[in-house]
């Protein structure tokens, strides 16, 4: 630039560390979860497409036995509340508070995985007896992935909060943390009216 | 300025004798109403659309040349460029009428839509084709099983009379398409679709295939023969009969090759013992035009080629080649070419 | 002090301190640890623009068996590699990389005002993953295993049934690398539009490249799911014995289509817009004006964004839908050329009220004005149900979407490689050559495509390997065929016109052009920190419309790879972010999820393995060492006293 640049706007005293729609890392979360959200809505629409084409559903076995999914939804239901807990610790700079809060929220997760592994026999049929049972077990096999995944990612975030390289911007990471739990225990509840209740009812 | 007239006279010969040319296949070449309502529609988008080309293009070069500029460095900026004004209203009016041709291309698609897709008849003939990688099975359904009718390839229809094709495939999908006759329409496996056609003028119309399905998608032809009704009656009687039984020695030794070779596999014959489905029909195969699926002439020779080696016709597909003695070979197609 | 103060440190002093800070890594390993943005959109560009030339060597191979009837030069098998493998490379390994990662990840950042591309890791992993799905794909096709069921790959013909072997698992799993990398890529597009906006560059004041880069963004996020979708249970049911697709077990062919089709309509238009904003750029710059009608051509782009995903079904007409969807479809269809047509009314009177310089990269503007606008009307044609299914499957439709694709993405990417080749290169590009390169390209281009249109017109179908002399379709595919000698002379040209001009073309300045965006305000080619002082922005054309002393702004550090956060709507700064520096595991990462992917085309079994080393590799990726905690820590401020 050959024009000399006038300096007008210093701006040094901007904070480094900001939260929600302030920082990079929510979007990148909200987009991904926008992403992920596609990638189930389509899966949803294929099951529902699959239905058409079958007179019965579902075809030619039993529907799931629900209790599992029913105490794993509610289990992940009353995991929101730690999870909400450590946005309010994290965003307040509260490093014990959050990381108490995250071995928490790792806990239920550990649960509900354990839980998730007796959904899987509970469906009644195999992923090769037929396309519903393929379906089925897709949706549930993805999301447990991402159960996993967020699991795994609370384990980094304790990791983060127990070691000597914690940053100050680490803070909006468990805040964004929560906001994919929240997401993860949205999906499972309409998951579970898709996996358990639609073949009863349709 | 000769040679531009000459290059221009040269493609004018190209795209004319291209458009007009008769090429048998040509959706512009309709043998019936259906496929001539949509050649009609084809031409009316072809003129709107090329109208709109030619206004726009003009549009385009008047803009970009009429104050054009010509230094080599950039020029100052307009930051307040006349015609503002003008150039709104050209914009919308421009769009309005995008919007109008629009409406219009919409309703004459509709229309003729359902012209295309309006036949109807009560009690019409029927035929089921199913696709095969890749040949295409085609029966004539009726309520005694003895008296339906299957064939291979070669679809008769009578002149004049809408015919009801139920469609299913085999194995992957396929695409029924005469050009003369109608649009395409899918053979989808785990489908049975159906949909009405009707052809207005005799003759021997080629389709083929177009949803690619493998290896030999391009060898994968069919024809519609439509004849007169009583013909077509005629065929029909004739195409119910089992194979006549062998009247020579040769005939009957060539039937016996066929049952003793890996013909007997995957044809049939119906009055033989052949009863396979896997393959074509073969009951009344002298009866037909081409073989191999529109591919090879119905004749001694190149039946002969395409049973010794199907292979080298149509690599990939699903005959096997079959080696004989040249007496063997001799017999059979005698025995093939006396399928009437 | 960690900051020199601009106003008494000079401008040389501040160059070096942030060039130190801002460099990449240097020789071999550092090579794959570099994560600038200019660097990842070069190697975009190049290995992008690589696979167009192998596909273009795949075209004229299927050019040369076409040229005339019964020719024994490929066989089936060979024929149908080839024509999978070139429409697979052409629309996931070249068209979506070049027109919108290369182009994306190289000029956003720059055009938006920021030091570099936000999670420059992510962009730097998603360049590797992407390379990844050119070797699985040319690797199976120079085994000679390569993918044979075309680029949609139907059901049931890529099914177990029918493909068995690993041909179609190479295509299918293809997908999976090159969305995983279009999403990445999406992901650090709209994070830097919508946080590092220089300050002043609120959303109406946004290049209508960055809108479209936007649009294109979500229309990513939306399509590639679809797509990765279907290819995974396309691989499942390969693999692991489900039956989505398998009609004898509940399972529906017509499901694959419709999801397919959910996203392959969508990436037409992601191919095509950031065409449509290509032109609208050139076109400013060349007609000495400010575009004419910005806020209806981004409205006309949201608007094809959402439309785009309203039409799918067009690819469907004739597979036997009921006839009051296909009407729907139809109308959808001619709806959406009405957004494309208001940007095209806009240019013409862009040019009309300007003062028109027709330098060279409006040549390609040209040759794009009348190529696409053929592509768009037969486009009229294909809406219509009944024309279209007559002409759909025939060579007709192929000369439509090579008349919308290479004329709406190729022609236009021609033209801003030339118009920002002195920005990447640092040198003007040979112009003479270049005029060269323009009309055989475009001569070539319309022998082989416009007549393809009669082929399509006389019956010839798609995707066959060859025709009966009986036909009469031998002479023009002889023409077809000769039309592919000028095409391929052009691009040799082009090829040449690049490596010689980066040696002996004249010093390009900062601004050849006269342009007015921020691209063009730093030097060629960029700095590694790419501006000095961070533009405050006062127009739609920052550089036309700012005052004479452009207003900067102050205090971002220059020891660390500090960058400014401005508010997504009005682009007000409110925050300093520390992005991380040059790292080795994106690459080690997509090298692991490579193995595991490519894994899990022989077991399923392989995706269970890869968790931990996967987990390991990002755990690795956003690791800090204790130094560059500590230094960080050092610095940090709150938003609110904690």
């Amino acid at each position: 630039m050959d024009r000399r640049p006038t300096f007008v706007m210093d701006v040094s005293d901007l904070p480094t560390i900001v939260f929600r729609e302030r920082n990079p890392i929510f979007w990148g979360n909200v987009l991904y979860m926008t992403i992920e959200g596609a990638m189930f809505a389509m899966v949803f629409a294929s099951y529902f497409y699959l239905r058409t084409r079958s007179t019965e559903w579902p075809p030619g076995v039993n529907p799931p036995y629900v209790w599992y999914g029913i105490a794993n939804t509610l289990l992940l239901l009353i995991s929101v509340l730690p999870a909400r807990w450590i946005q309010l610790r994290a965003r307040a700079g509260d490093l014990r508070g959050s990381r108490n809060g995250l071995l928490v929220l790792a806990a239920f997760g550990a649960v509900a995985l354990i839980i998730r592994g007796f959904e899987f026999p509970a469906l009644n049929c195999r992923w090769d007896t037929n396309a519903y049972g393929s379906m089925i077990w897709a949706m549930l096999i993805l999301h447990t992935g991402h159960l996993l995944t967020e699991w795994v990612e609370t384990l980094v975030m304790i990791a983060f909060a127990s070691s000597s390289r914690m940053e100050g911007k680490r803070f909006p990471d468990f805040d964004v943390n929560s906001d994919y739990w929240y997401f993860v225990v949205g999906w499972v509840i309409v998951m579970n009216f898709v996996l358990y209740w639609a073949p009863r009812f349709l | 300025m000769r040679l531009a007239r000459q290059v221009g006279s040269g493609l004018v010969w190209i795209c004319g004798s291209a458009i007009l040319s008769d090429a048998q296949g040509s959706i512009l070449r309709p043998a019936g109403a259906q496929a001539g309502n949509v050649e009609w529609l084809y031409w009316t988008i072809f003129w709107i659309a090329f109208v709109v080309y030619v206004l726009v293009v003009l549009a385009f070069t008047r803009a970009a040349t009429r104050n054009r500029v010509r230094d080599k460095e950039p020029v100052p900026v307009l930051q307040n460029p006349p015609g503002e004004r003008g150039a709104l209203i050209a914009v919308h009016s421009a769009l309005a009428i995008t919007v109008i041709t629009l409406f219009v291309v919409l309703g004459m698609s509709v229309v003729t839509g359902k012209k295309v897709e309006g036949l109807t008849s009560k009690n019409p003939i029927t035929i089921q084709v199913t696709g095969h990688q890749w040949w295409w099975e085609v029966t004539y359904p009726n309520s005694q099983a003895d008296q339906t009718v299957t064939t291979a390839n070669e679809i008769h229809v009578p002149v004049g009379k809408p015919v009801v094709i139920l469609t299913s495939s085999a194995d992957v999908i396929h695409s029924f398409w005469p050009p003369n006759i109608r649009g395409k329409r899918d053979l989808l496996p785990g489908y049975q679709n159906a949909f009405w056609m009707q052809v207005d003028e005799p003759g021997i119309f080629r389709g083929q295939c177009a949803e690619f399905c493998g290896y030999q998608h391009a060898h994968m032809g069919f024809a519609i023969v439509a004849e007169s009704v009583d013909d077509f009656s005629k065929w029909l009687e004739k195409q119910r009969k089992p194979a006549e039984l062998p009247t020579d020695e040769e005939i009957g030794r060539g039937q016996q090759v066929f049952l003793s070779h890996a013909c007997v596999m995957c044809h049939t014959i119906r009055g033989t013992g052949a009863a396979s489905r896997m393959g074509p029909d073969l009951t009344h195969l002298a009866g037909r035009h081409m073989i191999a699926a529109e591919t090879l002439p119905n004749t001694r020779g190149a039946l002969a080629g395409w049973i010794v080696d199907p292979q080298s016709t149509k690599p990939g597909s699903q005959m096997a080649p079959n080696p004989m003695s040249s007496d063997d070979l001799n017999a059979l197609l005698a025995f093939l070419q006396s399928l009437q | 002090m960690a900051v020199a103060d601009p106003i008494i440190a000079s401008p040389s002093e501040r160059h070096e301190r942030l060039a130190r800070t801002w460099s990449d890594g240097r020789g071999v390993y550092g090579w794959f640890t570099n994560v600038h943005h200019t660097t990842i959109g070069r190697r975009y560009m190049i290995t992008s623009f690589l696979f167009f030339v192998l596909g273009g060597i795949l075209a004229a191979l299927i050019r040369l068996q076409l040229a005339r009837p019964e020719n024994h030069l490929l066989d089936p098998d060979k024929y149908n590699q080839i024509f999978t493998v070139h429409g697979s490379t052409m629309i996931f390994l070249f068209a979506v990389p070049m027109m919108y990662q290369a182009f994306g990840v190289y000029l956003v950042p720059l055009m938006v005002g920021a030091r570099n591309i936000a999670f420059p890791r992510l962009a730097a992993f998603s360049y590797y993953i992407y390379v990844g799905g050119c070797l699985l794909l040319w690797g199976g096709l120079l085994l000679n295993i390569g993918a044979d069921t075309g680029w949609f790959s139907y059901v049931t013909l890529s099914g177990p049934a029918f493909s068995p072997g690993k041909r179609v698992d190479f295509w299918a799993q293809m997908i999976t690398f090159t969305e995983l990398s279009a999403l990445a890529v999406a992901v650090c597009l709209i994070v830097t539009i919508f946080k590092h906006r220089a300050p002043g560059m609120t959303l109406n004041r946004m290049p209508l490249l960055i809108w479209e880069k936007l649009v294109l963004s979500f229309m990513v996020i939306f399509a590639m799911p679809a797509v990765m979708l279907v290819s995974s249970m396309l691989l499942m049911d390969r693999t692991a014995n489900t039956h989505f697709f398998n009609p004898a077990e509940g399972g529906d062919v017509l499901l694959y289509q419709h999801l397919f089709w959910f996203f392959g309509h969508p990436d037409v238009y992601i191919i095509f817009l950031p065409g449509a904003a290509i032109v609208s750029t050139l076109v400013t710059t060349f007609s000495r004006r400010h575009i004419f009608g910005y806020p209806g051509i981004v409205v006309a782009t949201i608007a094809t964004g959402f439309l785009g995903f309203g039409v799918w079904v067009h690819h469907m007409f004739a597979t036997g839908l009921p006839q009051l969807s296909e009407s729907f479809f139809t109308a959808a269809t001619l709806m959406i050329v009405i957004p494309t047509a208001y940007q095209f009314f806009c240019w013409v009177a862009t040019l009309w009220t300007g003062r028109p310089q027709l330098r060279l990269p409006m040549l390609w503007v040209g040759g794009f004005f009348f190529v696409f606008l053929i592509g768009g009307l037969s486009g009229l044609m294909l809406a219509s149900v009944p024309v279209d299914q007559q002409v759909h499957d025939t060579f007709f439709v192929v000369a439509h979407f090579h008349y919308v694709l290479i004329g709406g993405a190729v022609f236009p990417m021609f033209g801003a490689l030339y118009y920002w080749y002195p920005k990447i290169v640092g040198r003007m590009a040979n112009e003479t050559l270049a005029r060269v390169h323009f009309w055989l390209f475009f001569i070539g281009f319309n022998l082989t495509f416009f007549t393809m249109h009669f082929l399509g017109l006389r019956g010839m179908p798609r995707r066959v390997y060859t025709y009966l002399p009986e036909m009469h379709w031998a002479s023009l595919n002889l023409i077809a065929t000769s039309g592919a000698i000028f095409m391929t002379a052009g691009v040799l040209v082009f090829l040449f016109n690049v490596f010689w001009s980066r040696e002996k073309g004249p010093i390009a300045t900062a601004n050849p052009w006269g342009a007015g965006t921020l691209e063009w305000g730093v030097s060629s080619p960029p700095p590694p920190y790419n501006f000095l002082n961070i533009p405050i922005v006062s127009g739609r054309e920052a550089l036309w419309d700012d005052p004479p002393h452009q207003p900067v702004v102050s205090g971002l550090r220059d020891d660390v790879r500090e960058m400014l956060l401005t508010n997504s709507l009005d682009a007000e700064p409110e925050g300093r972010e520390e992005q991380p520096g040059p790292s080795i595991w994106p690459f080690v990462s997509a090298v692991v999820v490579s193995v595991v992917l490519i894994g899990s085309i022989f077991t399923l079994w392989a995706v269970v393995y890869g968790i931990v080393p996967i987990i390991i590799t990002i755990v690795g990726w956003i690791w800090p060492t204790q130094r560059e905690a500590s230094q960080t820590r050092s610095h940090e401020k709150w938003s609110v006293a904690p």
